[in-house]
């Protein structure tokens, strides 16, 4: 039985206009074979929670670069059992300083990523955890 | 004989080989332009002959076609403008960094927008939650404007509004806020960004879409032409684009093809072009190879006055003049080791400052992290008065001129830099290119590409891929968060909501909306808007009830 490559929705929450790191990862990520979904600039939490569900995306990522991390990641996880969200790994990329990180792991999130993770370590990381959240 | 690094780079990045060879291949320029090992007067009219080849040894700064600067005695007369970028909470926050970056030297400011300004959404829109103030100040009217350049001298700092999809609206404020203190706006001098093109290929702050988005870039430079003529309506800004993945000679060739747009749609206007060109300004980013950096402004400013002289006709030489501002340079800084950002500061400071610059701005050595501190601030200015007060670099116009290496590269940049804008050309042109998303997705795979090769250690970077020390805590002060701030910003938008006539605000949007779908010049109804302390949001919503808003090409 060959499992369908892994789907990942790379998403840009809030205003912030800087998309070249979530485009870099996005590319990595598809050249390490797996399905990307890259939303666009300026999503809501709702726009983000409906694609992930319409995608069956087994990866909600979210790049953040204007601090506005953590409004953003508790308004997704206020969302995140109306859109029967379920088990799905959750990534926060762009420059979340360390003290936050703490407080993104107890809202839910899995790991957080920066300007200096290396793109196969994201993917590495992916691969080898994603069966921790079985999609069936 | 290849040499080794004398300190081979640490395990952090896990290099592949830790014996990469330096000097055995051809040095490539970033727009891929081989570097000889030395350059003779046998170099010069080596290339296409197009800027005289003859290392500009005749062509005097101050004259046509100006390679070695648009004027003559340059910062002989006056050194460049210190405007350092910034922004945060609200107006009052503000206002005071403001005239705390006067104060230590700062001669012209840089205005930073919080997101929802720049997205034109008020600061109570359910959208802006969590957003106000953070990466800017937050402006909802023209009070805001009001109380941010309270104090602030407008002839003497020249004000830069670093805005692009609200555009049309704070330059009506700003007119607006000057003529209320007074000042003249016939003469006034100023400069707002307002490169939507390139916002769509960077930064990303666009509100409405491609067409009608050039159509208010040209209402504005009409606007300004007619009433403000002494203000600069427009940053062409190849900076962004730059900072999104491209190489030099596309930063430049990419910013003249967006810079061409705008005045193909301002020509319709019936103006003349030596009525508004000539307040055309750019906005180029500085990082990277030094003597490519100056090869790139020296060809740019050659053929800039080119093409407006022989495509356009232009008669005036100030119209042919490729006014710039060098930002040094956000992509170039690291967020490891941020102390060496100083130093990179520095020399970026230097390549714009020989390449001639009107205006530079530099990002702050901790601007990876945060709002830049006070204290960032201070040595970013520090780092230019060096430049203007010990190290003589206001002595002498176009220092490198003459330079085998510089004259040579300068004429292979220009080439490279006109195939750049053959290319957008053939491919139907810079708007359809955005409108496609054909231009992003090039320089989001260059941005990809440059990546990998800084994780495998081909593009060096130091404090990444090289010199790296173990277990780095960076020592940055982080930038306070003011919960107050936003509160005050709250309250006083509903102050003037409450103060407000509430029949001359709906007058004048009525009017906006009509002139918007009149296809009229939308800025007399703007600025009527604007003194009848209509919203930001609220503006924005009747463009956008009429235009629509920009649909993002996705190419990923």
């Amino acid at each position: 039985m060959t499992r369908r490559p892994i789907r990942v929705l790379v998403s840009k929450p809030g205003l912030d206009g800087h998309d070249v790191g979530a485009k870099v990862v996005a590319r990595a990520l598809k050249d390490a074979g797996m399905d990307v979904i890259y939303t666009g600039l300026r999503k809501t939490p709702e726009e983000i929670a409906r694609r992930a569900k319409d995608e069956d995306v087994d990866v909600i990522g979210m790049s953040i670069l204007s601090g506005s991390h953590l409004p953003l990641a508790r308004r997704l996880k206020d969302l995140w059992d109306e859109y029967d969200l379920g088990t799905r790994m959750w990534l926060v990329g762009g420059n979340v300083p360390e003290k936050d990180h703490e407080a993104l792991a107890d809202i839910g999130v899995d790991a957080v990523f920066n300007s200096r993770s290396r793109l196969d370590d994201i993917v590495r990381y992916i691969e080898e955890n994603v069966a921790r959240w079985p999609r069936n | 004989m290849a040499e080794k690094l004398a300190t081979e780079p640490e395990s952090g990045l896990d290099l592949p080989n830790s014996d990469l060879p330096r000097g055995v291949q051809p040095v490539f320029a970033d727009s891929g332009i081989e570097v000889k090992p030395v350059y003779t007067a046998a170099d010069l009219n080596g290339g296409n002959g197009s800027g005289g080849g003859n290392g500009a040894g005749e062509e005097r700064p101050g004259e046509y076609p100006f390679t070695r600067g648009i004027h003559a005695d340059m910062y002989r007369r006056r050194p460049w403008t210190m405007r350092q970028y910034t922004g945060f909470g609200n107006a009052q926050a503000t206002n005071e960094r403001f005239h705390y970056l006067i104060e230590t030297g700062n001669t012209g400011l840089n205005v930073a927008f919080d997101l929802p300004s720049q997205c034109g959404l008020d600061s109570d829109d359910p959208v802006a939650e969590g957003e106000v103030g953070r990466v800017g100040m937050a402006i909802d009217s023209l009070r805001d404007f009001e109380v941010a350049f309270d104090g602030v001298d407008l002839d003497k700092i020249t004000v830069s509004l670093t805005i692009n999809g609200a555009a049309a609206i704070m330059i009506a404020m700003y007119l607006a806020m000057a003529e209320k203190r007074g000042y003249d706006i016939a003469t006034l001098r100023g400069t707002a960004q307002n490169d939507i093109l390139k916002e769509m290929v960077g930064r990303g702050t666009w509100v409405f879409p491609v067409e009608p988005s050039v159509k208010l870039v040209g209402d504005t430079i009409e606007y300004c032409a007619r009433h403000a003529p002494n203000y600069s309506p427009v940053s062409v800004c190849g900076y962004h684009i730059r900072e999104s993945g491209c190489d030099p000679a596309e930063e430049m060739g990419y910013a003249f093809e967006i810079a061409k747009a705008y005045i193909d749609e301002t020509l319709k206007r019936g103006l003349a072009i030596d009525d508004f060109a000539g307040r055309l300004s750019f906005n180029f980013n500085v990082f990277g190879k030094l003597f490519e950096e100056v090869a790139k402004f020296r060809a740019g400013r050659r053929m800039w006055a080119k093409i407006l002289k022989e495509q356009y006709g232009a008669e005036n030489p100030k119209t042919m003049w490729m006014r710039m501002i060098a930002g040094g340079g956000g992509f170039g800084l690291t967020i490891d080791q941020p102390e060496n950002n100083i130093m990179r500061g520095a020399y970026y400071a230097l390549s714009a400052v020989l390449s001639g610059a009107q205006t530079i701005a530099l990002c702050c050595y901790d601007e990876a992290y945060t709002i830049p501190s006070p204290k960032a601030q201070q040595i970013s200015i520090r780092t230019m008065q060096l430049l203007i007060e010990e190290l003589g670099l206001c002595d002498t116009v176009d220092p490198l001129g003459g330079s085998y290496f510089v004259e040579a590269l300068t004429d292979g940049m220009e080439e490279k830099i006109e195939a750049v804008m053959q290319r957008v050309q053939d491919e139907g042109g810079i708007v359809a290119g955005v409108a496609s998303g054909r231009i992003q997705d090039r320089v989001s795979q260059q941005a990809y590409e440059h990546h990998r090769r800084v994780e495998n250690g081909e593009a060096r970077k130091v404090g990444v891929n090289c010199y790296r020390v173990p277990e780095e805590k960076p020592d940055v002060e982080f930038h306070p968060e003011r919960r107050e701030d936003l509160d005050m910003q709250l309250a006083s938008l509903k102050q003037v909501r409450a103060e407000r006539s509430r029949d001359a605000v709906d007058r004048a949007l009525k009017r906006l909306h009509a002139d918007a779908v009149a296809g009229a010049n939308t800025m007399p109804a703007i600025m009527e808007a604007v003194k009848a302390y209509a919203t930001v949001g609220e503006m924005t919503n009747i463009l956008a009830d009429v235009y629509g808003r920009f649909e993002e090409p996705i190419t990923i």
